[in-house]
Formats: C-alpha cells, structure tokens, sequence
C-alpha cells in the first residue's frame, strides 16, 4: 500500500518528532516577502560551506594529495588499524553499555515516582556539561596510582589509567546521556497507564516491555544508540587525557590523527580523518533513515 | 456482600486520599462512585484493583481478603479512563491479549474475540489499530479487552470523559445494557451525576476521601444526609431525569 506522503506545510516536520522543526508563524497566502526569506537561506548556505562543506572538501583533498598509494598505505598502515580497532571496541561498549543503562534509566524515571527523581535526572546530565578533559582528569584522579583507588586497583593486578580500559571508562562517561535522553521523552509521554493494563491482565514485566514499551520506543532508541555511536567514535578529549597515549596500545583514531600531525605526517593524518569522516557520513545516513522510519 | 471496603485509610505524600472509606456492594449490581474531581474516588478503584495500596483497612471480594493478592489474581477487569488500549496492537489483539497472557489455547482465543467483537459489534474492525477508531468504538474495544478474561468484577474509571458529550448518552444506554447483559458486577467513577443516577444501581457518594452517602439514586436525592449530600446532588434535575423516563 504505497501512498504517496501528501506534503502539506502542517505536517512537514524536519526532525524526529522530540527536537523537531515546527510550524511557528503561519506562512504568508500571498507570495510577500521573498527577498527576506532568500537572503537569510543564503546566509544559512553561505555558513554552511564554510563552517562544514569546506573543511571537509579540505580533509579529503588533502588526505588523496600524494596519491591513492599514499592514501591506502596510511590507512592500512599497523597502527591506524590498531586505532581504528579500538575506537570501534570502545565505542561498541560504550554504546551497548549505554543502551541498557539508557533503558533502565527512562524506564525508572517514567514509570515511577520516588523522591530525587529530579535529582537523579540532572546528574545523568552531567557528562553533557562537565569538558571531556575534565572528565578524564577524574578518571586519573580515581583510579590513578596516586589516586584514592590507586592502591586497592594495584594489589589486584587491575590496570585502568593508561591502558585500553580507562580508554573504554572515558568514552561511556563521555556517552552516558545519549540514549537516556532520546528515550526519556518518550517513555515519559507514554504514561504508564497501558503498562498498567497489561499489568492488570497479570503479564510478566518482561513481556510487558517487549509488547508494550518497545514498540513504542524503538525509533527512538535506535536514533539514541546512532547518536551515542557517533559521539564515542569521535571522543577526543577525555580519551586523550587517560589514554596516556601509547602507540598501538591506548590510541583510538582522533589521537592517532593528533599524533600524524604532530609529527609532520600532514597526508596520513588527514588520511585518517578521512576514516573518520566515512564513519560519519555513515552514521548522518543511518540517522535520516531512522527518522525517515520514525515518521 | 461481594466488594467490600472496610475502614480503608490512604495518604500519598501527605494528602489524605481516602479516610475510613466502608462500603459494600452486592453481587451483580452497577454501584457508582460519585463525587467532585480530586475526591478520592480513583484512589478507590485502584485499590480494589489491586493498582495501589491501602495504608490501612481491608478489602474483600467475595468474602476474601484480598489485600495481599496481586491486582492480577483478583478477577478483575478495568477501563481506563483514556482506555489505555495498547496502541501498537489490533482492536483483536488487544481483545486477546489478556487470554494470551493466560496461556489459553488459540481457538480458544480466536473464539472468545470473535464472540466478544460480536458483542460489541466491531466484527469487522478487528485488524484495525486503536488510532484509527473513533472515542465511542475505542470505550467499546476497551469494554471487550476488560471482559475477555472472564473477570468476576468490572471496574471503569471516569468511562464517558473522554467522549463526545453529543454521543455520551447513547454509550451511556449501551455500557448499562451490556454490563446487564454479562450481569458482571461492576463499579465506575463519575463526577457527573445525571450519569451516575441514570445506569447505577448503588449510588456511592464521595466527598474529600470520606464516604458521605450511600443508597440508590433515589434515596440519595430524596433524603440526603449531609450537608454536601443536600449540597452537591441537584434534586430538581433528578426529577427531570425520573419524569423523563
């Protein structure tokens, strides 16, 4: 049943319904001032190219300057694939491990009243407001040998500053809010009424959440978990500062591309970028076709 | 006596939402609860289903205590106010989903839907989802879901306030048909009296949590007896309402 979508000024709605663009002023019948609305999407346009279209035609220029050879060389050179495993492990448990967290979180603060609901619900925020670096620094100062776990991590062997899981910490602290604040809204806007329903008619929580509150959630899930990915894939600054950079060890791509240009390896440092760019010209499109979905 | 409530205390935050709530209501009879909005009379449905807990006091169904019992061992059917129909699922899968949830064989569900699409007469809109009804078919989908268990009591919160005050009448005369015709006893909630003297049996008037007056409509509008009693029900229209009939 292919019907062809109407495209009407009330329901084309840019977004994915939460952080959507709506109709705010009813738009002029008559044809007016067009000359207004044609300078501002130039402005838009014009900042556009410059702020996002141009660097990225100068990380892909750049990166193919000394050929393909050089390109596919520093691509596959040990250590980028070294990196580009990391970041892809340190984002999936980030994104796995914010996922239930995310779940677990909205569904408590939806489905539930209790006291400091409100509290719990801005400390999941603090990732968002605290700087990555800053966040790393914590991390250091938690679990680093001269940290207050220091002591304790080291008579157990266990080794988390400057190794691959202080790397992994970092990037699910970095992510933690994502999922959470997709699903939250729209758990929250569910209610809980049908949930009690069901409840009622005495189905278990677990068939509960799987014929009630997933089909309700799951685009935004999904477009949490795709936002998630994209932000653990590029997390620089707390990766950085815990990761005590060791080549082949603890750097994920963003610091193998410091690292490129910082040693004067201009061609395979936006060779790399360019890795990452891929992966996130991937993501924006996984992203429409979520939204796209959702609608 | 069949539901019985007896010196049923409950507070939420601070707030007093019943205070020494006891009635009783017999086996096979409509009982209303009436009373202004924020009076407690909610609180008291969900208690009985088994959705919220008294602090104090006893509730029996059938002569048990069933205080203890989850809501889903109690027999019971409930309409939500907005119907709470699961919107991702077909007006028959919502039919079937309590029975499912029960382990019932499939014929046995495909049967008893059938039956009670019949019954409200919606044979024909089984495959459509909730959003695609209109208010009226959506009470009556969530009526049939309510019932599909075989519970021994209906409960129905606030069931017309979400409808169309110019079809409210005719699912008014319908809901009292149909519960007649099961012969379930059956509880509801209501603000609005005419509603409430017009399909209840039992009229239980609640005012600030407490229990003001119970009796039939009849009893209640002749002789009230207190003050919100005499304050709160409009004789005269209750005179209309009689001569009307």
């Amino acid at each position: 049943m292919a019907k062809k979508k109407e495209r009407t000024y009330e329901k084309d709605v840019i977004g994915d319904g939460i952080h959507s663009i709506r109709k705010v002023i009813e738009p002029p019948k008559e044809p007016s001032n067009h000359r207004m609305k044609y300078a501002l999407i130039g402005m838009s346009a014009l900042f556009l190219i410059l702020m996002l279209v141009l660097p990225l035609i100068v990380v892909i220029s750049n990166a193919l300057r000394d050929g393909w050879n050089t390109y596919v060389g520093a691509i596959l050179d040990e250590y980028t694939i070294k990196a580009l495993k990391l970041t892809v492990a340190a984002t999936l448990c980030a994104v796995v491990v914010n996922t239930i967290f995310g779940i677990f979180a909205s569904y408590l603060l939806s489905k539930f009243y209790f006291r400091g609901r409100q509290l719990l619900a801005t400390l999941i925020d603090i990732p968002f407001s605290i700087s990555p670096v800053i966040a790393g620094l914590l991390f250091i100062l938690t679990f680093g040998n001269v940290g207050w776990m220091g002591e304790f991590l080291k008579s157990n062997g266990i080794k988390i500053v400057f190794a691959v899981p202080g790397v992994i910490l970092a990037t699910i602290f970095v992510t933690l809010p994502f999922v959470f604040r997709e699903l939250f809204p729209v758990m929250n806007s569910q209610g809980k009424d049908e949930e009690e329903a069901a409840a009622l008619m005495g189905a278990g929580g677990f068939t509960i959440f799987r014929k009630i509150t997933f089909p309700h959630i799951k685009w935004a899930l999904m477009y949490g978990v795709i936002l998630c990915t994209a932000r653990a894939m590029g997390e620089f600054g707390a990766v950085s500062v815990i990761s005590g950079h060791l080549r082949g060890k603890t750097i994920t791509l963003p610091l193998h591309v410091e690292i490129l240009y910082n040693e004067f390896h201009t061609t395979a440092a936006f060779a790399v970028s360019s890795l990452l760019v891929i992966l996130a010209v991937l993501i924006l499109i996984a992203r429409n076709i979520v939204e796209w979905k959702r609608k | 006596m069949y539901v019985e409530m007896r010196h049923v205390n409950k507070t939420f935050d601070g707030f007093h939402a019943s205070r020494d709530v006891s009635f009783a209501i017999k086996k096979g009879h409509m009982a209303a609860l009436l009373g202004p909005s924020g009076s407690g009379k909610t609180t008291i449905l969900r208690m009985i289903a088994g959705l919220d807990q008294p602090d104090s006091g006893d509730i029996l169904i059938d002569e048990v205590r069933v205080n203890d019992l989850r809501a889903s061992k109690r027999g019971i059917g409930f309409v939500f106010q907005n119907y709470a129909l699961f919107r991702y699922m077909t007006v028959a899968d919502n039919i079937a989903f309590g029975l499912e949830v029960q382990k019932k064989s499939k014929a046995e569900i495909k049967a008893r839907v059938e039956e009670l699409l019949e019954l409200i007469s919606m044979k024909e809109l089984g495959k459509r989802y909730p959003h695609q009804l209109s208010g009226g078919q959506r009470q009556r989908v969530a009526f049939a879901r309510a019932l599909a268990p075989r519970p021994q009591i209906l409960l129905l919160d606030e069931p017309f306030a979400a409808i169309d005050a110019k079809v409210r009448q005719e699912l008014r005369t319908w809901l009292k048909e149909m519960i007649g015709r099961v012969g379930i006893t059956s509880i509801f909630v209501t603000h609005d009296q005419e509603e409430a003297m017009e399909i209840a049996d039992r009229i239980i008037l609640i005012n600030q949590g407490k229990v003001e007056q119970i009796g039939t409509p009849a009893e209640i509008c002749s002789c009230p007896e207190t003050e919100f009693a005499a304050d709160f029900i409009d004789a005269r229209r209750f005179e209309a309402l009689m001569s009307m009939k």
